[in-house]
């Protein structure tokens, strides 16, 4: 039961993408779809069995590497907290399957493109079952790999490829973190077999770790190593720069992928580790200042972006800073409450986007659109019903409202009810983001389907509804968007939570935030609305009132604007700090380094040394970077092996 | 042990076979070409499947040498033919005698010239190969160790690439110089110890002094197999002359002589040594990962890039012996399996194509995805194993060699962990620039997909990677003993000096 919700995918990836030709486009689309649909109903299945009926289990296949004391299976873990991700993983999974049909109907690679989206939901079904470190960072190396399939899937195009390379690399440089957290976890506990470290996670709270030379609170470390990978993962800010490139992949890869599914793996293993992160305040409150710093800066980077698929990117990337500062005050639960209901109106919005592209003749910039509502009514008035659940539209104190609603403000009010210096700086700058978000949210809608068409007449007459195949699962997403916040809310974050997760998320005794929140102040309650509706209005003046509004302000404010539209230049920065200067670095190994300084005195130097010297003495000054760090390796070795010969040879 | 010499068997095989071969191949060009390349295949698939028996025997439960055969040679001096494997020899001759067959296989067409002669260089490579893996005396570990290098330099310098010349010298000279270093230490270990069987001079205790002086000897000539930096610049030259085959078995088989000399010798015979030249061997091995990954990153040759790779890859296998825990050096064992086979494979993706269009830059392509799906996913999977990624075999050597370096230094594995990035930089860019993008190119627009007898050879390739990566178990349980046996002898060789300095301080 359990390994076919996790393999009947990989079955459906094998089929497309090894028989794809054999069978043809139809079966290579249909029979990963059928059985996907089989997965997510296996899932729901399970999510009864194991979360309602508490009822967790593990499922042990085979032995992977046993070597000393280090020992690990493959195996599935399902307890409430894996049965809650199984059903947002299958469910969106289907969902996107079932729109691919028709969003890529003119495709030619079609059963390459069904096999990567199966091979993804297998690897993302063994990260949320793993019952280990490195099984979890098997299925999180995985969903990189077909994320960067995916991002890369129309390879003709060069900056496809781009953004599929930096994709990877750029998780990569978290993975550095979160493999080195796992040995550090091995080290401190001898083992990687979860339930093994959260059974001994209190005895080691007071243990020390020398990592680098220093001597660190050893549980703080781990979780800061780890919480890099979920930064890199998450697209954090530092570690977020590949995520909006990231769209350059078909658009149901970056509602599933990009939006609903592997970009909130961060979230769902820093909440997996939760008896870890719960040792220690330190990770707890980098945690809560990344995640509110990116929620804040992300939006701010969403206010000015024309590109519609972008705009939405940036705001995946503030909404997982909502999830994280959420985990940073001890709000777990509300962080994967969050992570379900968005995972239901990012989806829908990213795939209502689509359906305006599809609409549009592959046409993404906001300011070729304009006017379509008459033309696409239904895509509309789901993108509608989106931007209500991610602004968090809702009566307080009531159950009516849509999903965002229930799930961002219990993050609000957490973060504002733990009472840290951390939480308030968290809570305020989530406040502001709620007002961007709005904002932001509502330039989109106005700018796409508001005020006159603004493209030619051959795409206009073009415009159309999309095929009934990408409607109806749309229709579902809709209903998780609307429904999902009000009926999760008891269990998920309300009086029935303790139960409701049992032992799958620990949080200690003292860590009341989530409680807590329940009984904040009428004007905590009430502050987010506020802001949603003053963004709503700023956005309805600025693009339905007064249209000049926006380019004027653009000038006035031209420092703020351009650090926005720019996204803060980080990409810029990377570009040349590292990009760059790995290549340059590369060259000047290459040429000086192998070719005249150790073929130079080595091989070829035999004959003709003491020309060459001179030679390479004067070019040893010639202020090239890499003469010098060459200088600088070979002082290195010089220096490690005389300190060793003559410092401790007794 | 065994009555049946099946060592032997499995090491002179493919020597007996190339006689055969020399002997009575005879006809038009034609015929002995057809005939020295079946003939050669046919016994390299035989001493594959003899050495097989060897899998399927092996006993894991114990680290002593299995398979011995000893036979009086020179008994005058106490030396003898001695053979016999352990964990940490036998899957290497595994390694020789399967990538052997693949090797003939790739070179059925590519090579016209010269066949019978090539067939002969290829089969007594193999078997000294071999032997170099199940020698236990010196002696004759040194003959093989060196008559290795016969066969290899007239593969690269007689069917070599234009540079063949200079690339045979720059070998030759780096060689040169470590090999009469190894056997000016043979020799002193002979006089001190009084014999030259490995298995007792893994006991024997040797003056610390001394220990130095032969450790410095024996890495002159393993430093330079491995190849380590700064004396690794011979390796890119000689990938790029030697014919696609001879790289395969360069990268596959000859690259790990090196690491397997320092795990034979320089660990268990001179452990203080060992010990105190470890941060100079982690130095050279962290510059080896950063340094050659970022050179591979501005190669424009595809051999190149992937030899320079091969630099970095046993930069990790370098670091993770000297870390000497279990799975450090476990985690080596594998790596170099695998770079036995990812990098064997991507030398073999780089014939393919070399085959086709008669260029290894990486500018000349570009878009073969539109015309070659199989080669793009076969070059895919092998890329993959070479970044390391999880479910693959180069996960598993680099993650255990991490794990078991950070247990020894942090920085250590800080620094090599960047080689998960820079690794991945350079082979992502070099797919990209080859497989990916349009197709403009007019002789690329006929190329062709790969062959029946191309998907042959990737086949067994294809099946290792992923099972090592997905079930490495049988591997490990094959290693785990004599690596076990390896560090509890080499920490207990510690242990016992530094007590005795506490003994000595307390007088």
């Amino acid at each position: 039961m359990e390994a076919a919700v996790v393999f009947l995918p990989l079955l459906g990836a094998i089929i497309a993408g090894f028989f794809g030709r054999m069978i043809g486009d139809k079966a290579a689309q249909y029979i990963p779809c059928v059985l996907l649909t089989v997965s997510a109903l296996i899932s729901y299945y399970l999510f009864f069995a194991v979360a309602l009926g508490g009822d967790p289990r593990t499922i042990v296949l085979f032995e992977w590497v046993t070597s000393g004391e280090l020992e690990f299976f493959w195996s599935l873990k399902v307890d409430t907290l894996t049965a809650v991700m199984l059903i947002v993983v299958t469910t969106v999974s289907a969902v996107v399957h079932i729109y691919s049909i028709g969003y890529m109907h003119h495709d030619t690679s079609i059963p390459r493109f069904f096999a990567y989206l199966s091979l993804f939901t297998f690897f993302m079904l063994m990260l949320v079952t793993a019952d280990n470190l490195v099984q979890l960072f098997f299925g999180w190396e995985g969903v990189g790999l077909c994320s960067y399939l995916l991002i890369g899937f129309w390879y003709d195009k060069p900056t496809a490829n781009a953004a599929a390379i930096k994709a990877f690399l750029v998780n990569r440089v978290g993975d550095i973190g979160f493999a080195l957290g796992i040995f550090a976890t091995f080290v401190l506990f001898d083992t990687v077999r979860l339930d093994d470290i959260f059974a001994l996670a209190t005895s080691k709270s007071d243990a020390t770790l020398v990592f680098l030379d220093i001597e660190f609170h050893a549980l703080t470390i781990i979780c800061l190593l780890l919480f890099i990978g979920a930064m890199g993962k998450s697209a954090q800010i530092g570690l977020h720069t590949w995520l909006p490139d990231a769209m350059e992949g078909p658009t149901p890869v970056s509602a599933l992928i990009h939006a609903a599914t592997m970009v909130t793996a961060g979230v769902f293993m820093v909440v997996r580790l939760s008896p870890l992160f719960e040792q220690s305040d330190v990770a707890l409150m980098v945690v809560t200042v990344i995640g509110a710093s990116t929620a804040f800066i992300a939006a701010t980077i969403g206010l000015t972006q024309n590109d519609i698929k972008r705009v939405i990117a940036y705001s995946t990337c503030s909404q997982l800073g909502y999830m994280f500062f959420a985990i940073g005050v001890s709000a777990y639960p509300a962080a994967i409450f969050h992570l379900m209901t968005h995972a239901f109106f990012k989806a829908l919005l990213f795939l209502g986007s689509g359906s305006v592209i599809h609409a549009m003749s592959d046409e993404q910039d906001m300011r070729k659109m304009g006017g379509l509502w008459k033309l696409i009514p239904v895509t509309y008035a789901l993108m509608w019903i989106g931007s209500l659940a991610l602004a968090g539209i809702g009566i307080p104190g009531t159950l009516i409202g849509f999903a965002g609603f229930f799930s961002k403000d219990v993050i609000l009010e957490s973060a504002f009810a733990a009472h840290t210096g951390v939480g308030t700086f968290a809570f305020w700058l989530g406040i502001a983001a709620a007002f961007m978000t709005a904002f932001y949210s509502w330039r989109l809608l106005f700018m796409t389907f508001h005020g006159a068409p603004r493209c030619d007449e051959k795409t206009l007459a073009h415009v159309h509804e999309s095929p009934r195949v990408m409607i109806w699962p749309l229709f579902l997403l809709a209903a998780g968007a609307i429904l999902s916040g009000a009926l999760g809310y008891h269990l998920f974050v309300g009086d029935g939570m303790a139960t409701f997760w049992g032992d799958s998320i620990a949080i200690l005794p003292t860590h009341t935030a989530l409680a807590d929140a329940h009984h904040v102040p009428v004007w905590v309650k009430a502050l987010p609305l506020v802001m949603v509706a003053g963004g709503i209005g700023l956005a309805y003046y600025m693009y339905m009132v007064r249209t000049d509004l926006a380019a004027i302000w653009a000038e006035k404010l031209r420092p703020a604007y351009l650090l926005s539209f720019n996204k803060w230049y980080f990409d810029e920065i990377y570009e040349r700090l590292f990009v760059r200067s790995a290549f340059y670095l590369g060259r000047g190994f290459w040429k000086a380094g192998d070719g005249a300084v150790i073929d130079g005195v080595g091989p070829d130097g035999i004959a003709a040394s003491t020309i060459r010297f001179a030679r390479r003495a004067s070019a040893l000054q010639s202020g090239y970077l890499y003469h010098y760090a060459f200088a600088m390796l070979i002082g290195v070795v010089v220096l490690v092996t005389f300190y060793f010969f003559t410092g401790t040879g007794g | 042990m065994s009555e049946f010499p099946l060592l032997s068997v499995v090491t002179f095989l493919p020597l007996a076979g190339a006689i055969m071969i020399l002997l009575f191949v005879r006809g038009t060009p034609d015929d002995v070409a057809r005939n020295a390349r079946w003939g050669a295949f046919w016994v390299s698939l035989v001493t594959f499947f003899a050495s097989l028996v060897l899998w399927f025997k092996f006993e894991t439960g114990t680290a002593d040498f299995q398979f011995v055969e000893v036979q009086p040679w020179l008994p005058a001096f106490n030396i003898s033919y001695r053979l016999g494997v352990d964990g940490i020899s036998v899957l290497f001759v595994l390694l020789s005698t399967l990538l052997t067959p693949i090797c003939i296989l790739a070179s059925w067409n590519a090579i016209q010239e010269r066949v019978k002669e090539y067939m002969i260089a290829f089969l007594v490579l193999e078997t000294m190969m071999v032997g170099m893996f199940a020698a236990l005396d010196f002696v004759v570990f040194y003959i093989f160790f060196e008559a290795v290098l016969i066969p290899m330099f007239l593969i690269i310098g007689v069917w070599g690439g234009p540079r063949r010349v200079y690339a045979a010298f720059k070998f030759f000279l780096y060689t040169l110089l470590g090999s009469v270093l190894m056997l000016l230490a043979i020799i002193a270990m002979y006089i001190a110890a009084g014999t030259t069987d490995i298995p007792t001079l893994m006991q024997f205790k040797f003056d610390p002094q001394w220990q130095t002086w032969l450790w410095l000897a024996f890495f002159a000539s393993f430093a330079v197999k491995v190849p380590m930096w700064p004396v690794h610049t011979w390796l890119p030259d000689a990938h790029v002359e030697a014919p696609t085959a001879g790289s395969v078995i360069l990268a596959g088989v000859l690259l790990k002589m090196g690491a397997y000399g320092f795990l034979r010798f320089s660990l268990p015979m001179l452990p203080i040594a060992s010990e105190f030249f470890t941060p100079f061997i982690f130095t050279l091995s962290i510059i080896a990962v950063i340094y050659t990954s970022l050179v591979a990153l501005a190669q424009e040759d595809m051999k190149k890039l992937i030899a320079y790779s091969s630099v970095a890859h046993m930069g990790f296998v370098t670091v993770g012996i000297f870390a000497a825990n279990q799975q450090a050096v476990e985690g080596a064992i594998i790596q170099m399996l695998s770079h036995g086979f990812v990098s064997a494979a991507l030398f073999l993706c780089v014939g393919v194509v070399y085959d086709r269009i008669h260029s290894r830059e990486i500018a000349r392509y570009g878009g073969l995805v539109h015309r070659m799906p199989r080669y793009a996913a076969v070059f895919m999977l092998f890329m993959l194993a070479s970044v390391g990624l999880p479910g693959t075999s180069g996960f598993v050597g680099e993650f255990l060699i991490m794990l078991g370096v950070f247990e020894v230094s942090t920085w250590a594995a800080l620094l090599i962990a960047s080689g998960m990035v820079l690794g991945a930089a350079y082979m992502l860019y070099l797919y990209r620039r080859v497989i990916f993008g349009r197709l403009t190119k007019d002789d690329l627009k006929s190329i062709l997909d790969l062959d029946a007898r191309e998907m042959l050879i990737f086949a067994p390739l294809v099946f290792l990677v992923l099972w090592m990566g997905i079930y490495p178990a049988p591997f490990l349980d094959i290693i785990s003993m004599s690596v076990t046996n390896l560090v509890d002898n080499y920490h207990g060789a510690l242990a016992a000096v530094d007590g005795g300095k506490i003994l000595a301080a307390s007088r």
